[in-house]
């Protein structure tokens, strides 16, 4: 019988039980989550089981969802069963705070620099990786490039924000924000800015 | 000084030399063929270790692509695999028509078969001829680049540029195909097969480019699929994997087309390979153009899909009706919104599967939009490809994996 998202549902669920939550299918890929300690073991029994055989790794990266209070950073790996050619998303959440999860570059070679551009992005910290040095950006970077808090103009800059694509800005249109007029109050904008 | 060196490198056995040498190659070294840098640990001409050293062209694309709004993504997708634009083109589109639950006509779908192919040729015919040239051989390259050129006149033809092209728009293309670029086409698949022909004569049973090539670089499939391989390196190793038959999109299932495969994964099944598809997409071409030719009328003037919130306009609609200019509006100032949504969408771009991860939040940029871009994921095999190579032989694995440092660092 063709491996199904239904079968892999129930093969999850039946290992781990409640550990494994947030069941989705979009666009026919079925995503689930677990506690990010469990990473390992669900990838390695993705991988080992006769019937799952997710053996290949398609991708893996971070998300930010400063929102989400203790769980804002998703890490999510993409996996491939290429001999029944189905495809699943897995994410584990953690704090920004702590950001350690398990390293899978034992698993998937593939995921030695994958982790690392994760690293050099969102400042996960793979436990037990061979290397997690920056690999895109210059070794001296002090920050998480990729994370929200980082807005891609110039944060000192107040003619341009976000609001213009539809996601709050510094200038307060449409809330009781009022527009920063005075010289003294942009200096004031733009300490509180830095300090962000 | 050789006293402290023996204390941290280890030196293979029987080695003659009493030191090893340090080399730095690149990352603007001519034969790198692209910023990479490589810090080589030689022994003779041996090589005892090779780290790699990337980011040096990184330009955010990711970051920049959140501030975006979806169309003016499409420019950044050329700049990562910059030997098929296109490709990388058309792999947004779908990405966004995917999220969007937009529906191409059949027409749209061949003629983008067609531009996908032709990239995909122009890529192996670089690829490969690259391969000969750091062989020593560069009368090929020469050659074959010529041909390059007329592929890029029909781009030009098609979209107004050629390297970057920035080909297309959501739901299709933004102005249909003249005659000029059939008639190029054409002539395209008239000339170009004899070409190729007489370029793989020169190669194919060559004494000396064999054995420079075959079995050096060489990885196995096993090791291939750990390493995250796609695309024509990893059939070379001999897993049949090829998106456009996995997961079809575009209409691929309407062709008939083979995966060639190799068996040992080594530079010279690499060639082999890409050699074979280039032959297999000039006949998708073929079938594709077949296929575009079949539709009359006003089939015929059919060049996207009808979803006017995302394409779009043409300019003379948006001087005279209203419709049209509201949405031109809307989508230059990018005020469209996109629905929220997770979409992971693949095409089989010309060095392995270009990958498209985009999240959604309901605003008018994506929240978070993650390239897999091929050729990252694959290079970092290059140490071990090389480990105990000679020096000369790496550069051509080097070429021969077909790194794009544009697709490399994003």
């Amino acid at each position: 019988m063709a491996l199904n998202n239904e079968i892999i549902k129930q093969k999850l669920t039946e290992k781990f039980g409640e550990s494994v939550s947030n069941f989705k299918e979009q666009f026919g890929m079925l995503s689930f989550e677990t506690p990010k300690e469990m990473n390992l073991k669900v990838l390695q029994l993705l991988y080992d089981d006769e019937e799952l055989k997710f053996r290949f790794m398609t991708d893996l990266t971070a998300v930010h969802y400063p929102k989400e209070l203790g769980r804002e950073l998703a890490v999510v790996y993409h996996l491939h069963n290429l001999t029944d050619n189905v495809r699943l998303r897995y994410k584990v959440f953690t704090s920004i705070e702590n950001t350690d999860v398990y390293t899978t570059s034992k698993l998937f070679s593939a995921a030695n620099w994958m982790e690392r551009e994760t690293f050099d992005f969102y400042g996960i910290n793979f436990v037990g990786h061979p290397n997690l040095i920056r690999i895109l950006n210059v070794d001296e970077m002090d920050y998480f490039p990729m994370r929200k808090e980082f807005p891609l103009e110039d944060q000192t800059r107040i003619d341009k924000d976000d609001e213009m694509f539809g996601r709050g800005g510094t200038l307060g249109f449409g809330t009781e924000k009022s527009i920063i007029g005075t010289i003294a109050e942009d200096e004031k904008h733009n300490e509180t800015n830095k300090v962000l | 000084m050789s006293d402290v060196l023996h204390h941290h490198i280890k030196l293979p056995e029987g080695s003659i030399e009493k030191q090893t040498t340090t080399l730095n190659l690149g990352p603007t070294h001519p034969a790198t063929h692209g910023v990479f840098q490589n810090i080589i640990e030689l022994d003779g001409e041996r090589i005892v270790s090779a780290e790699q050293t990337v980011g040096f062209i990184h330009r955010a694309f990711e970051k920049i692509a959140e501030r975006r709004p979806l169309y003016q993504i499409t420019t950044l997708t050329d700049r990562l695999n910059y030997c098929s634009s296109p490709i990388n083109n058309m792999g947004w589109h779908l990405t966004c028509e995917k999220l969007l639950k937009v529906e191409t006509p059949k027409r749209v779908d061949y003629l983008r078969v067609i531009i996908m192919e032709l990239a995909r040729i122009t890529d192996h015919l670089i690829c490969n001829s690259i391969v000969g040239v750091d062989a020593g051989a560069y009368t090929g390259f020469l050659y074959v680049m010529q041909w390059r050129e007329h592929v890029y006149e029909i781009y030009e033809e098609v979209c107004g540029s050629r390297l970057t092209t920035n080909m297309g728009r959501i739901g299709g293309f933004e102005r249909n195909f003249t005659n000029v670029a059939f008639e190029k086409l054409e002539k395209f698949l008239k000339e170009f097969p004899g070409v190729w022909r007489e370029f793989e004569n020169l190669f194919k049973r060559n004494r000396i480019f064999m054995d420079r090539t075959k079995d050096t670089g060489a990885i196995s499939a096993e090791r291939a699929l750990n390493y995250g391989f796609t695309g024509p390196n990893l059939r070379a190793s001999g897993v049949d994997y090829d998106v456009r038959i996995h997961t079809p999109y575009s209409s691929y299932q309407d062709f008939d087309f083979t995966v060639p495969v190799g068996t040992t994964g080594d530079n010279y099944d690499r060639w082999l390979v890409r050699g074979e598809e280039v032959w297999q997409s000039l006949s998708i071409i073929e079938q594709a153009y077949k296929k575009v030719q079949e539709f009359k009328g006003t089939e015929a003037d059919v060049y996207h899909a009808d979803c006017p919130a995302y394409y779009l306009p043409e300019k003379k609609d948006v001087y005279t009706k209203m419709e049209a200019l509201i949405y031109h509006f809307k989508i230059i100032m990018g005020e469209t919104e996109i629905p929220k949504g997770e979409v992971y969408s693949a095409v089989e771009g010309a060095n392995g599967e270009l990958g498209f991860y985009l999240i959604s939040d309901g605003g008018r940029t994506p929240y978070r939009l993650h390239f897999r871009r091929p050729c990252f994921i694959y290079y970092q095999a290059y140490s071990e490809l090389t480990d105990n190579a000679m020096l000369s032989d790496a550069i051509i694995t080097m070429s021969s994996l077909n790194l794009i440092a544009g697709e490399l660092d994003a």
